[in-house]
């Protein structure tokens, strides 16, 4: 049965409902004024950055107080980070997000780089076939980003979790772990996530090798090769 | 995880096919009798390698496979990686692009309207999932509207592929604003109606009100994002916080959850989220129609800045060498954001592409949200997520 008296979300909706379509019929019928009328000035948002976001040098330099061997990096299109060293990179991450002035509380994405076939940088940039992780991060309070890079030499890739420190690492660690082989100490299931458990090698390295068949089901077709890089 | 064996347990498999599960998720549960002591979510039915298609495709060429990382919202992740691309291209004056301002205006229009046919989706498959099918009809029906026009200007009715690097495949159909107009107005009486036939039943209310609340700081930790975040009380939209294309100049609120459910229900339960779905799709045809009334008229001729839809010469040329560099893009979606990070090592294909998504991230929460739910309340769980599979795996 659906209850005759209006309950408090059905007002709510409703209200919301009469408000829209209010406001459109005075924008229809005053042309000359706000948006409808062309001027476009950009309206105020209700939640604007509170005021107290830090620029990436001033982030920096309190990250470099607290731990000297951090280093600053930036590409060529200008996008810049702050590099991490791989032992050091559950400390950073707990200051970063403890630190009042930083508050990194959302890390929002992780995401694993193969640095093997990537034209070396000119400055002293990672070594060129590490594997790098990257974190985007963002705070909720104060509204700025950051993106920290930990890289993670070759032979044995190791980089302590940061599960305990924001909990979606945990499942982003995981998908590194599958598809570039980065191992992260301290993750409390580290299996594979997107790929079968008894997948052999990681895709997603760029020197990866394609499997002939996987359960007795041929992959290719006879003769037909992939190089692991595109088709130049 | 800690299991006090205490009783009998016996450990099921929902899934991967069972229907409430919105695709190909197998979930390991322990119960207790109809109590859940663990939950083990077991994904990667799904995992089609998009990210490393990438790799082997040039810039443009990807724009399909975004297609098929959330086919409930294609035109959003259109959106989302054009925007990406066009942002590593703005970091150089020589690859600058500059978009049609309609064409702006377009994907704008489309993106909202594909975020509304993408809520009713949600919606709908939570209220069948909770045993309502009629309200499931009433939300696809409007969806088919949606379909209908986008059929009508770009070809498809689910992958669409419609938005490219530089702006638009093509213009708007002839008539498509007036066909829009009068489809809001009749989702505006739908919605209407979908809300009167259940959003205050008392079974449908009884099910989702104070089920697996999420607190606000465990939204942020967890990485939940788009509705399910806001549902956990946090006023955090990325159209209106950092704005991207031209969001900046529309005007709508974010609903937030605020324990809609009354005394018996808590701050980010099920039913907050459903309602922050339900009154944003009210929010979403507010911008529609904004759009429509801002939009500059066609002008007929494609690489006009104003009235034109494309830039796609220029577009060509830059991505032939785009910058060197790095680029992390986020993008508000149905599902929350949608984060493009994106390595350039400046040739005409991508050299790593990461593809963040809402869903995966949502299940990043069910180990620790889940043990002490019904079994029947977990179905509630995967309906307020809104979790669509593809997106999760990838």
């Amino acid at each position: 049965m659906i209850p005759r008296s209006p309950g408090k979300v059905r007002a709510k909706i409703t209200h919301a409902l009469e408000r829209g379509s209010e406001k459109s019929i005075a924008l229809a019928s005053s042309p000359g004024d706000g948006y409808f009328s062309g001027s476009m000035s950009p309206v105020p948002s209700r939640n604007q950055s509170p005021g107290t976001a830090l620029s990436f040098d001033a982030i920096f330099a309190k990250v470099q107080v607290r731990f000297p061997a951090a280093g600053a990096g930036s590409a060529p299109n200008g996008a810049r980070w702050i590099e991490v060293p791989a032992p050091q990179a559950l400390d950073v991450a707990n200051f970063l997000k403890g630190d009042p002035d930083l508050s990194f509380d959302s890390l929002c994405c992780l995401s694993g780089i193969d640095l093997l076939r990537f034209p070396a940088p000119e400055k002293d940039g990672p070594t060129s076939d590490a594997l790098v992780c990257a974190y985007d991060l963002q705070s909720m309070k104060h509204r700025h980003e950051l993106m920290v890079k930990v890289c993670a030499p070759r032979p044995k890739p190791e980089v302590p979790s940061v599960e305990s420190v924001w909990g979606v690492a945990g499942y982003f660690e995981r998908e590194i772990f599958d598809l570039l082989g980065v191992e992260f100490p301290g993750h409390h299931d580290l299996r594979r996530i997107l790929t079968p458990q008894d997948w052999v090698g990681h895709p997603l390295r760029k020197d990866y090798v394609y499997p002939e068949a996987y359960g007795g089901v041929a992959l290719k077709r006879e003769g037909q090769t992939f190089e692991s890089g595109p088709y130049k | 995880m800690n299991v006090e064996r205490e009783g009998d347990y016996i450990t099921l498999s929902m899934g991967p096919h069972h229907p409430a599960t919105h695709g190909v998720l197998r979930l390991e549960v322990t119960t207790d009798g109809e109590v859940i002591r663990a939950c083990k979510p077991d994904i990667g039915y799904l995992h089609r390698s998009i990210e490393k298609i990438g790799e082997f495709l040039e810039w443009y060429q990807f724009v399909p496979y975004t297609d098929r990382v959330d086919y409930v919202c294609s035109m959003n992740s259109n959106h989302a990686w054009v925007c990406a691309v066009e942002t590593l291209l703005a970091c150089s004056e020589e690859t600058k692009l500059a978009i049609p301002e309609r064409a702006e205006y377009i994907r704008i229009l489309f993106a909202e309207l594909n975020r509304i046919s993408s809520h009713m989706v949600g919606l709908g498959s939570m209220t069948m999932d909770m045993g309502a099918f009629t309200p499931f009809l009433h939300a696809l029906s409007q969806r088919e509207f949606i379909n209908d026009i986008f059929e009508k200007t770009c070809g498809a009715r689910l992958t669409y592929n419609y938005m490219c690097v530089g702006g638009l495949v093509r213009d708007l159909h002839p008539g498509a604003e007036e066909e829009i107009r009068a489809m809001l107005k009749g989702l505006e009486r739908a919605m209407i109606d979908f809300n009167r036939l259940i959003s205050s039943n008392n079974i449908f209310k009884a099910r989702l009100a104070g089920v697996a609340a999420v607190s606000a700081e465990d939204a942020v930790s967890y990485g939940l994002v788009g509705p399910n975040l806001r549902g956990s009380g946090i006023d955090f939209d990325l159209r209106r916080d950092k704005p991207y294309g031209l969001y900046g100049r529309f005007q709508f609120e974010v609903p937030v959850g605020k324990a809609y459910a009354g005394s018996e229900g808590r701050l980010g339960d099920c039913y907050d989220r459903y309602v922050v779905r339900l009154l944003e799709v009210l929010e979403s045809i507010r911008i529609c129609r904004q759009a429509l009334d801002q939009m500059p008229p066609a002008s007929g001729v494609e690489d006009d800045l104003v009235g034109g839809w494309c830039v796609a010469k220029a577009a060509q040329k830059a991505l032939r060498k785009p910058p060197v560099g790095e680029v992390y893009f986020r993008c508000e979606n149905p599902r929350g954001e949608t984060g493009y990070h994106i390595v350039s090592d400046g040739t005409k294909f991508p050299y790593r592409i990461k593809i963040r998504t809402g869903s995966f991230t949502a299940m990043s929460i069910f180990e620790k949200l889940v043990p002490g739910l019904m079994i029947a309340d977990l179905v509630a769980l995967i309906g307020s997520f809104d979790i669509v599979l593809p997106e999760v795996d990838r």
